[in-house]
């Protein structure tokens, strides 16, 4: 469970990031932030797992308080949440299933991880989030010949090698087209859903972010302007949201 | 004398630049990383420090700093050194201008990984030697690789400035040959060995980067 409580984020030049932000997400959610460029929804992403730091107030996950965290309590903690970038930050000058086994090197020898000597464990358990994520015929395919959608799935196997129970995804499907936009999100679905992992995602397309979302969370210059069901999302409250730039929206 | 015999010897003085060409690459390349660091560092008094060192090093000719390095501990210490010191400062000379040369390839390698990278890094967990390790590392290599073979290309046949506190390498016998025999053909016989060995490097380096391709 996610619990922001008051928290807001002031950045070091004086920009309020997050004002007064109250949330409660429970495990197994599958929710959609959305609002305007620069409103704050990477912002309020990235304090999750602490890639930022907040300024006021309390953040917990899992009755942990995110701010008490720093060097081995950190990275163990980010072990448990994973993360997705609209870039994919894959390496690209190797192979899927490289990539794929870079999620085990935190738990490996300084030697092991040195020789990428991973066990006959971590290959099948690599294989098998190929698997999960439809591009298991790709495994030995170089990460750069792939497309982007294909190679955002990878991001998203890696993602799933660490085990999380928790999964951040930044803007993931803006660099894809619709189509394969919407196939990305039915992997999220379908990983939500039968793995009940949380996942947070921020997205520019409402209409996607209604049709896979349960609850949508809109966000306006740092504050919350709207949290609740995906069906209840009307224009008024994409209005609130995009303050009038209603074509945006659509 | 034969052709035959100036081979020879200037082959015994090709061993010698092979030996200054190795040590030269073996050590100035990591300690290259860690200059490179010391120039990336946050701490403004180390970053100052390695900025001078770089551009000392760039900015002086090879051959004055050789000079320095040999003659140097007399003139400024008035130490006694013996005659084999000689070698060393050759040895030292180098490796600490290579570094230099290395330290802002790597710089450039480094800074041009694109900041995604470690933020992925940073989410899956690793350590920040573990990501310059198993992440940055490899695919700075790569990248660099073209820039590395440039200057080892440039090291060989900069071996030759050697010649300025007469070690005996490849240069120094092809020119004391050539005047003792009044001939242009110890400097040609030298300057095809020069090629030849350039050759040989570009063949590996080639090699090296194709290799890499999918690196591990």
């Amino acid at each position: 469970m996610i619990v922001f409580e008051n928290v807001g984020k002031k950045y070091p030049n004086g920009f309020q990031g997050l004002k007064n932000v109250n949330l409660k997400i429970d495990q197994g959610e599958f929710v959609a932030i959305i609002g305007l460029s620069g409103a704050g929804k990477s912002t309020l992403l990235r304090t999750i797992n602490r890639m930022h730091d907040i300024t006021e107030g309390k953040l917990t996950v899992d009755d942990v308080d995110v701010m008490t965290l720093s060097g081995k309590s950190l990275r163990s903690f980010r072990r448990k949440i994973g993360m997705i970038f609209q870039s994919f930050n894959l390496i690209t000058r190797t192979t899927v299933i490289n990539n794929v086994l870079t999620a085990f090197v935190p738990d490996m020898s300084w030697f092991r991880s040195t020789f990428s000597l991973y066990t006959k464990e971590q290959k099948l358990k690599a294989l098998e989030c190929l698997d999960k994520v439809g591009i298991l015929d790709k495994a030995f395919v170089r990460a750069d010949q792939l497309s982007g959608g294909q190679q955002q799935r990878v991001a998203l196997a890696r993602t799933l090698a660490q085990n999380p129970q928790i999964i951040l995804a930044d803007e993931p499907v803006a660099s894809l087209d619709p189509i394969t936009a919407k196939s990305v999100m039915d992997d999220f679905k379908r990983i939500n859903e039968t793995m009940n992992i949380t996942i947070l995602i921020n997205i520019h397309h409402v209409d996607l972010a209604l049709q896979y979302c349960t609850r949508v969370i809109g966000i306006r210059a740092g504050e919350i302007v709207y949290d609740g069901p995906a069906k209840d999302v009307n224009d008024q409250v994409l209005q609130e949201i995009y303050q009038g730039a209603k074509e945006e929206a659509v | 004398m034969s052709l035959a015999n100036i081979c020879i010897q200037l082959l015994e003085g090709l061993g010698v630049s092979v030996n200054i060409f190795i040590i030269t690459l073996l050590f100035s390349l990591p300690l290259g990383l860690f200059v490179s660091f010391g120039r990336m560092s946050k701490n403004k008094v180390l970053s100052t420090i390695t900025k001078v060192y770089i551009s000392i090093m760039r900015g002086t000719p090879l051959m004055l700093q050789l000079f320095v390095v040999y003659y140097g501990p007399y003139y400024l210490f008035h130490m006694k050194l013996n005659p084999t010191y000689r070698n060393s400062a050759v040895y030292i000379g180098f490796i600490i201008n290579y570094a230099a040369y290395f330290a802002e390839i790597y710089r450039s390698g480094i800074q041009s990984m694109p900041v995604g990278q470690y933020e992925a890094a940073e989410v899956l967990g690793y350590t920040r030697s573990q990501c310059f390790r198993r992440i940055i590392l490899p695919q700075v290599i790569k990248r660099i690789l073209p820039s590395v073979t440039n200057e080892v290309i440039t090291l060989v046949k900069d071996t030759s400035l050697a010649f300025s506190i007469s070690v005996m390498e490849m240069f120094t016998k092809a020119k004391a040959l050539a005047s003792s025999q009044t001939s242009m053909v110890p400097l040609i016989v030298a300057g095809i060995f020069y090629y030849v060995f350039n050759f040989v490097v570009a063949i590996v380096m080639d090699k090296l980067e194709k290799s890499m391709d999918y690196y591990r």
